[in-house]
């Protein structure tokens, strides 16, 4: 039965002939583990582009929109934060395939007559591989994204002549950079680039089959052997060895997701993406109207260079042992791009960047919101108010109380659950908090840990919004509290609550002695207010 | 073997986050959030009223303040229904005909009682009906539909 199902399709479309041809296909005896990365490389890119596609279902492309899909993807959607790591580590992680491919390439001469024109596309294929690393980067709109695209499209307009030319290109006026830019560089990601390298991944392909793999001198005279099985299963574990590595990543390290891209940011350092890292640190070593070769001239020439290697080794194969120049240039590659990716990581500041993808709703409502919470549980409201149900009262989450403040007050005053724990300014509070409260004080009050409910409760004992703003709220004599843990380390904070003067000497703000607990709730507390 | 169990183990590591990750969620995620909508005086015992009230409503990763529709009927002293303004055949807005005593979807003639039952045309199924409480003589409803 299957077997006439198979005869009926291959005499129609010739597709089992077609497999055959391409699994029986002649491979030099010398083939083997070190030729695995260009199947490797394939695999990658089609993991970017299934992560990719599902990125997308639910992802909007404007700036602004683009931000809050994202962080939908993050907290909303089960499985969201794997798919995007998938996306971003296996973008990180086909770089490297890639270059070993290339290293592998290299060391073994096999881009020599007559497998020039493959050379030359693969190094192609690697200049979109940057390209995707590059426009992606701008995608999920955050400050990192922002800046470091703004760093991109300066760079570009440095480019002796065409520098106009290419700001226009990327939609941008060398200042800012806003929806034309986003739109362009969303549009290169996932219309342009996506074709482009499909088409040459046919070509490359197409290539190796036409002039086979590689032999080294040791293949002369000897037999050659099958694609299949051997080099077939070969791949498929260093395939499988990858993609193992890329799903240990995307469960265990978080892509984190900054704050919304803002222009007026100043603070906000720029880095880029770690295999940029290096031509950061390189173009500090050009200054003023040098600028332009570290940025551009340079790296032009390399590649020129890289795209010409095989007319420049036009020598026999040679073994790799004996290709002491090929070795030689790797090895300095290798300690050039080290030394200046090291370099840039040590001479990077530490950030306290808060991940903004990991905010919960307490993190964004008033202090008084939040301490109204602490009230509501200390007057036992929850008793006869239940949270998500009609209970001996109304549910007060389903639906704020109409009821007149005055009638309201009295009644907290008044419960006979426990009458009279509340100060009347606690009171007016809460009574605030159950007629007004917005969506997100509910999902506060449902999600808030205990801790975080606590910090909040100091935060308005000691009247800390008399002089300071937390979410909107409160006064401006002092520094607004939204970013101080980002802004601070936790030792400054807590030593300054004792002696504000001591750390600013014009400060008016009075020393306040916590007791070690409620020190350790309002510090918990105010550094996770977010930026 | 080793191929086609590798290559297997890979297929299902990509397919299975993929469709948790299309399949699982709900678009939105909205709690059953009641809106106080009317008094129950401005409302008469068994004549249906066409009530417009404002909800906020999570859509995805925008939260929307929405306009919303209802027809609400009044049964008796202490009750209210509050029917979705769609027809439960394809979806068109119905109406209340005052001189045929129905609801009359103007798509494909389906007919329904004051009550929310089908009396005539395609429809399938009595009129949906929004969760509603009623407090301190105040109609309230709620952002859960409830089908028949």
């Amino acid at each position: 039965m299957f077997r006439s199902v198979l005869d009926w399709l291959e005499e129609r479309t010739g597709v089992e002939s077609a497999i055959k041809h391409f699994l029986y296909e002649d491979i030099p005896e010398s083939s083997g583990w070190h030729q695995v990365f260009g199947s490797v490389a394939l695999f990658a890119f089609l993991v970017q582009v299934f992560t990719g596609v599902l990125l997308s279902l639910n992802y909007a492309p404007t700036p602004g929109e683009a931000y809050d899909s994202l962080r939908y993807i993050m907290t909303q959607v089960t499985a969201g934060p794997l798919i995007r790591g998938m996306h971003h580590w296996g973008a990180s992680l086909m770089i490297i395939v890639v270059m070993l491919h290339l290293v592998q390439v290299f060391l073994w001469g096999a881009y020599k007559k007559p497998r020039e024109a493959t050379w030359m596309s693969g190094v192609v294929l690697l200049l979109l591989t940057l390209a995707y690393g590059l426009s992606g980067y701008l995608l999920p709109w955050d400050n990192r994204a922002y800046w470091g695209t703004v760093v991109t499209t300066q760079i570009a307009e440095l480019a002796p002549g065409l520098g106009p030319y290419m700001l226009r290109l990327l939609g941008s006026d060398g200042t800012a950079i806003g929806v034309v830019t986003f739109t362009r560089f969303y549009a290169a990601h996932v219309l342009l680039l996506p074709p482009l390298t499909m088409l040459l991944i046919g070509l490359h392909v197409y290539l190796v089959r036409r002039h086979g793999v590689a032999p080294t001198p040791a293949d002369e005279g000897r037999p050659k052997k099958k694609f299949y099985p051997r080099q077939v299963a070969i791949d498929t574990v260093a395939v499988f060895v990858w993609f193992a590595v890329l799903m240990g990543m995307a469960i265990l390290a978080r892509v984190p997701l900054g704050h919304v891209a803002d222009p007026t940011d100043l603070s906000f350092i720029p880095r880029p993406e770690w295999y940029f890292l290096f031509l950061f640190q390189f173009l500090r070593w050009f200054e003023g109207p040098l600028e332009v070769v570290g940025a551009v001239i340079l790296p032009t020439l390399a590649m020129v260079a890289l795209l010409l290697v095989p007319f420049v080794d036009r020598g026999k194969m040679a073994f790799v042992r004996q290709r002491t120049g090929a070795i030689a240039a790797v090895i300095l590659g290798a300690i050039f791009w080290g030394g200046l990716t090291a370099k840039a990581v040590i001479g990077t500041p530490e950030t306290h960047e808060m991940d903004m993808s990991l905010v919960q709703s307490w993190q964004e409502v008033s202090a008084g919101n939040l301490a109204s919470i602490g009230y509501f549980r200390q007057a036992q409201c929850g008793s006869c108010h239940e949270f998500g149900k009609p209970g001996v009262g109304p549910d007060l989450s389903a639906a704020p109380s109409k009821r007149p403040a005055e009638w309201l007050r009295e009644h907290v005053k008044s419960n006979p659950k426990a009458p009279g724990v509340l100060k009347d300014a606690q009171v007016d509070m809460l009574v605030t908090f159950v007629t007004k409260r917005s969506e997100k004080a509910v999902d506060a009050w449902e999600n808030a840990p205990r801790s975080a409910v606590e910090g909040a409760l100091v935060y308005q004992a000691n009247d800390c919004a008399s002089c300071h703003k937390l979410n909107g709220i409160g006064d401006d004599l002092g520094p607004p509290i939204n970013g101080v843990g980002e802004r601070r380390d936790r030792a400054w904070i807590e030593q300054h609550f004792a002696d504000p003067a001591k750390f600013s000497p014009e400060s008016m703000m009075p020393p306040t002695k916590f007791k070690p607990e409620e020190l350790k709730r309002i510090t918990d507390y105010i550094t996770a207010i977010p930026k | 073997m080793l191929i086609a169990s590798l290559g297997s183990a890979i297929a299902a590591a990509l397919a299975v986050p993929a469709g948790i990750y299309l399949l699982w969620n709900g678009v939105s995620k909205n709690r059953g959030t009641f809106v106080e909508v009317a008094d129950l005086t401005q409302l008469n015992v068994g004549k249906p009223q066409e009530v417009t009230f404002e909800r906020t409503r999570v859509d995805g990763w925008r939260v929307l303040k929405e306009k919303v529709i209802a027809w609400v009927v009044r049964t008796d002293d202490k009750n209210v229904v509050a029917y979705s303004p769609q027809c439960t055949h394809l979806g068109c807005a119905y109406h209340w005909e005052e001189d045929r005593n129905h609801f009359v979807c103007p798509c494909h003639e389906s007919l329904f009682t004051i009550d929310g039952k089908v009396v005539g045309g395609p429809a399938s199924r009595p009129l949906d009906r929004y969760a509603v409480r009623v407090e301190n003589s105040k109609l309230l409803i709620g952002s859960k539909i409830l089908k028949a």
